[in-house]
């Protein structure tokens, strides 16, 4: 007889745990040697405390009532409890903070798509250093995981999630159409992003030209002279930004898998800046991401600069098998 | 969209580039962009029953133009080629619209019975339209959007045959040339939308291997406008 388990949710055995514990084991290793103790925070929190991280609707799929009539949620990520730990339990903890963790999140799926509900997050979140240190010593952090990983090939896209409200706001465009163009650049949308620009009243031609070739600039720093070309105040401005994060890692020594891609924007609401997402070339989808989120900690009554990103475990367990077989293949 | 997690099919992002190929309608004028792009194309219009073609540099993978989003999405085809239709239907797959390639022209489109009021009449009596649709979510979305209630019956087949024998009052379906609704007795009610062929690619293709995918861009974008 079987009794199924909800979709989106898996039971590990043995083979697979241990492998899993093993990549566990060395991300929170390469955490704790640079000064990033691990935390936990319950899987379950106050609906009303995440909705004040995060105020997407979507952020928490799972919320139930208490027997005292109390609103749950299930926390969709670590960022937003770790705020609130930071702000509260750590209030009066000597700065810089920098903690790190391995839990499981949970989000809303899409039948029939190999989606997880419950899956599991390794990431750091270092609060109290400001831009550009704290985004490099978060990316040099992330590149120490992937290399623990094995993950040689992974790449880091570095972007700025300010760029395109300045320049829509530059541009003099507000609320919905903002919005819709937005939504079209997070889903890269390019068809769907000109026909929307051009349906702005009173936009200028190059304008338009200009934010659709925007969303195509990635590469090395080159990139940052390229776009510098393209004109504007707000351009130049996420520009600066992009330039003096990357001028740190390259003092630091670990801009070589960085990649500069202006047309970065992650959906998370809480978000300012510096955005990152990790690819390997072995898997078609994104392993992680972060990213610098100042105005987050405020919400909660501490306005602390704060950087941070979360690995996806069981995509990286994927990506990592998949670089071994490669690495065998080559071998033979 | 992408607050999505997992998808945990593996795939390889190594060697020549792979395009996903729509076979059906779509084909002929695909490979006539592709051979004007510079890409050889000569193999795929042979007779072989192959489905992968190799040609230089780049590897041609030939499928119905409905599986495009899901081979590119999951990253088995670095970039790909389907109609508007078909991303809108599955507008819950991430992958990147990078191209409206012009060709493949077709309207999505209301119709009904010839002469026939039983569109109208079901609303105004039912408080609801019966709608038989290829394309639900699409439908769904337009009659929602015109404030509308419709009671969905999804076919996979020949869906001008619904209404014919009674199976709901009207369709939802592409129309090219207009020639199947005539000869089922059929006529265009409303205007859905466009649609044209659409070049896509794998987010993380888009990343890694921007070179190359820009240079198709560019290509394609040219060869299209010819």
């Amino acid at each position: 007889m079987i009794h199924p388990i909800p979709p989106g949710t898996r039971d590990v055995l043995p083979d697979e745990m241990r492998e899993l514990r093993r990549l566990q084991r060395a991300l929170i290793e390469v955490f704790e040697a640079r000064g990033y103790g691990e935390v936990a925070t319950p899987a379950i929190e106050y609906d009303e405390v995440l909705a004040r991280g995060d105020g997407r609707t979507a952020a928490t799929a799972y919320r139930f009532f208490d027997e005292g009539g109390e609103l749950l949620a299930l926390r969709s990520d670590m960022t937003v409890p770790i705020a609130r730990l930071a702000a509260s339990r750590l209030a009066g903890a000597e700065q810089p903070l920098r903690l790190c963790y391995l839990a499981s999140a949970y989000r809303a799926v899409r039948p029939q798509r190999g989606q997880m509900r419950e899956f599991t997050q390794a990431g750091v979140e270092l609060i109290g250093v400001p831009a550009p240190a704290g985004t490099a010593e978060v990316i040099e952090v992330l590149e120490a995981a992937l290399d623990a990983a094995g993950l040689d090939r992974a790449v880091i896209g570095l972007g700025d999630a300010d760029l395109y409200r300045q320049l829509l706001a530059e541009y003099g465009i507000e609320g919905e159409a903002r919005d819709s163009i937005i939504a079209r650049l997070a889903t890269h949308d390019l068809v769907g992003l000109e026909e929307e620009l051009a349906a702005v009243e009173g936009i200028a031609e190059e304008q338009v030209a200009t934010c659709v070739a925007l969303s195509q600039l990635r590469g090395g720093s080159e990139v940052l002279e390229q776009a510098r070309g393209l004109g504007g105040a707000a351009v130049e401005r996420a520009s600066a930004r992009l330039q003096a994060t990357f001028e740190e890692l390259e003092r630091r020594d670990v801009a070589g898998r960085v990649r500069i891609d202006l047309g970065l924007l992650r959906d998370l609401g809480y978000y300012s800046g510096a955005i990152l997402e990790v690819y390997d070339p072995a898997l078609g989808h994104v392993l992680g991401g972060g990213g610098r989120y100042d105005g987050l900690l405020k919400r909660f009554g501490a306005d602390l600069p704060a950087a941070g990103f979360a690995l996806y475990l069981e995509r990286v367990h994927v990506a990592q098998m998949e670089e071994e077989s490669r690495r065998g293949g080559e071998g033979r | 969209m992408s607050f999505e997690v997992a998808g945990l099919s593996p795939a390889k992002a190594d060697g020549p580039l792979k395009l996903a190929v729509p076979r059906g309608a779509l084909l002929g004028e695909t490979l006539d962009v592709l051979d004007g792009a510079g890409i050889d194309t000569s193999e795929v219009r042979g007779d072989s029953r192959s489905l992968i073609f190799e040609t230089e540099g780049m590897t041609l993978v030939t499928m119905r133009p409905s599986d495009v989003p899901t081979y590119v999405e999951a990253g088995a085809a670095d970039v790909g080629i389907t109609g508007k239709d078909v991303l809108l239907e599955q507008s819950d797959r991430m992958v990147y619209e990078l191209l409206d390639l012009g060709f493949g022209r077709c309207r999505m489109v209301l119709a009904g019975r010839k002469g026939d009021e039983r569109l109208g009449e079901s609303q105004r009596r039912l408080g609801m339209m019966r709608i038989a649709t290829k394309y639900p979510r699409i439908a769904e979305r337009y009659f929602e959007g015109t404030g509308r209630q419709i009671e969905l019956i999804e076919v996979k087949g020949s869906v001008e045959l619904a209404p014919l024998i009674g199976l709901g009052d009207g369709i939802v379906d592409l129309v090219a040339t207009g020639r199947t609704l005539e000869e089922n007795d059929l006529e265009v009610r409303e205007d859905i939308l466009e649609c044209t062929a659409r070049f896509v690619a794998n987010r993380v293709a888009h990343k890694l291997r921007a070179a190359e995918v820009d240079d198709l861009t560019a290509r394609l974008r040219e060869a299209a406008a010819r």
